[in-house]
């Protein structure tokens, strides 16, 4: 079932546009990536699904048409975004960033849902009074994705959850997000800058350039695809072998 | 040595008025970034309210709450109409505190062409009682003013630490955009913020109304000494509005009695106390230290 479908035919920033000429689709369930070189849009295009900037063209998310909204009203309609790098809101403890996150539900199961995310990560148990500032990058990544996930969302943005992460704590990370899919069944739409990591992750993807879907497909025909290799996986060398 | 004690129950009883506008203050900063020199003047017609409430036969706590409304209605309204339109705090400061300006001066005079220019008589609440203790005398209504500043900051924590509006002030004084991407309604968040902090001024003004006179000019003076306390307190915190509205209060009532040239100019000790906290401790003795990502 088609969860998200938008075209997006001018979007950006009062006189300068970004976005010239974007689709996308999503399915209930599906992991899918965006790729692009700096400036190509990818952010615009997540900034603009979830409500924060206006848009040209046509949006249906969850069966209803989004033609004019904000991003409060999409978090209700059931999507959530986690933004580049100031995903945690750094002067609330762990626990009321999670408390934030639910701030749309109105069941009695917030609390329960609180403490499965602490069995989840045991960090964010065992700092749950503190400021989520003081945490470490990588903890607060998870925090900002586990507060996007508490408004039980059927689809979530990531925008680039690997800025400014070891290789490592990304390659946790995105296990992690991984596991929730699955788990949870929720959509997920991820921007990423490390496409080696991301078309692991993603069945499918979209190749974004200078506001354009230049490319798409599923994730083995991306890493198949040479222009791809050259541009985003390191060269072509092991095209060949 | 009990004169020195009168002078300093005095100056807590006014810094109390002081730290309650400091309070109202601080709401806005941390809600909107911003200064707003409006709080003063919207403080004033929330009182107003009461006074006219008071003088048509209502009791005075009655009279209170309706001014309280008032000040809700007047203070969400103007964050709604004037000060939303005009931009947003972090890219548009300085336009947005001359908006603040103008709606001091555009309230100012709307209180004086309502309720007229001569000072009106304003009950105390807590009556004209007083208790004499070792030779100093303290007023009812100077133990209920510091009662009240209490009752209304813990009334306030509590908003603020307990309840899901509160929750969502915290988060969009901390991260406007992620509480947005959270479900937050950012837009309506400030304009509650606004509508609190006019309420609240509703009590500063009956506390200060029967010392300093009903009349339009009521909250001029208070406003420089409430900025004042809110800068020593430091700018986010409620703790330090409450701390620094006390100490400006006892420097401005008992220093000028013991320093000759300060009779001349009362609000100096208060300017030099900021100074001397913004060259020591810039940010407030109670205030969050700013980290600034660039």
């Amino acid at each position: 079932m088609t969860l998200l479908s938008a075209t997006f035919h001018r979007c950006g920033y009062g006189p300068v546009n970004v976005l010239s000429d974007v689709s996308v689709s999503i399915d209930e369930g599906e992991a899918v990536v965006v790729l692009g070189a700096n400036g190509a849009g990818k952010t615009t295009l997540l900034r603009a699904l979830s409500g924060m900037i206006p848009f040209v063209g046509s949006m249906t998310f969850g069966g209803a048409t989004r033609s004019k909204t904000t991003p409060d009203a999409m978090v209700r309609a059931g999507m959530a975004h986690v933004p580049q790098g100031r995903g945690t809101i750094t002067n609330l403890s762990v626990e009321d960033n999670l408390r934030v996150g639910a701030y749309t539900r109105r069941d009695r199961e917030v609390a329960a849902d609180i403490d499965r995310w602490y069995e989840m990560f045991p960090r964010l148990g065992e700092r749950r009074t503190q400021q989520a500032g003081s945490m470490s990058g990588g903890e607060q990544q998870m925090l900002a994705i586990a507060r996007a996930f508490m408004s039980r969302p059927s689809l979530v943005l990531l925008d680039e959850p690997s800025l400014g992460l070891a290789p490592l704590v990304t390659r946790e990370v995105f296990d992690r997000v991984a596991e929730l899919v699955s788990g949870t069944g929720t959509a997920v739409l991820v921007v990423e800058q490390n496409a080696n990591l991301a078309l692991k992750f993603a069945t499918r993807g979209y190749v974004l350039e200078s506001g354009e879907v230049v490319t798409q497909g599923t994730a083995a025909e991306l890493q198949a695809d040479t222009s791809i290799r050259e541009a985003y996986l390191g060269g072509p060398t092991e095209a060949t072998s | 040595m009990s004169a020195f004690f009168q002078y300093c129950v005095i100056g807590l009883s006014n810094g109390a008025v002081y730290a309650m506008v400091a309070m109202s203050l601080v709401i806005i900063y941390r809600a909107t970034g911003l200064l707003n020199f409006a709080q003063g003047e919207t403080s004033l017609i929330a009182t107003f309210v009461v006074w006219e409430a008071h003088d048509r036969g209502l009791p005075l706590p009655l009279a209170l709450i309706i001014g309280m409304i008032a000040g809700f209605l007047l203070g969400a309204v103007l964050q709604r109409v004037a000060v939303q339109p005009a931009g947003d705090p972090a890219t548009a400061p300085l336009q947005l505190v001359i908006v603040t300006i103008g709606l001091l001066l555009v309230l100012n005079n709307t209180a004086g062409l309502i309720w007229g220019n001569e000072s009106k008589v304003f009950d105390p609440m807590f009556g004209p009682s007083s208790v004499n203790v070792g030779g100093v005398t303290i007023a009812a209504q100077q133990i209920g003013t510091v009662a009240v500043l209490l009752v209304e900051a813990l009334a306030l924590v509590a908003v603020f630490r307990f309840t899901k509006i509160g929750l969502a002030m915290r988060s969009v004084a901390s991260n406007a955009e992620a509480s947005g991407l959270s479900g937050i309604p950012v837009a309506r968040i400030l304009v509650i913020s606004w509508g609190i902090a006019g309420g609240i001024g509703a009590i500063a003004g009956t506390f200060a109304a029967p010392n300093l006179g009903m009349d339009a000019t009521l909250f001029l003076k208070i406003l420089v000494l409430s900025f004042a306390a809110m800068t020593i307190g430091g700018f986010d915190s409620l703790l330090g509005a409450i701390v620094g509205g006390l100490v400006v209060g006892l420097i401005t009532d008992v220093l000028p009695r013991y320093v000759d040239w300060l009779k001349e100019m009362p609000l100096a000790p208060a300017v030099l106390l900021i100074l001397a906290v913004l060259l020591v401790r810039p940010q407030g003795l109670f205030g969050s230290k700013q980290v600034r990502r660039v």
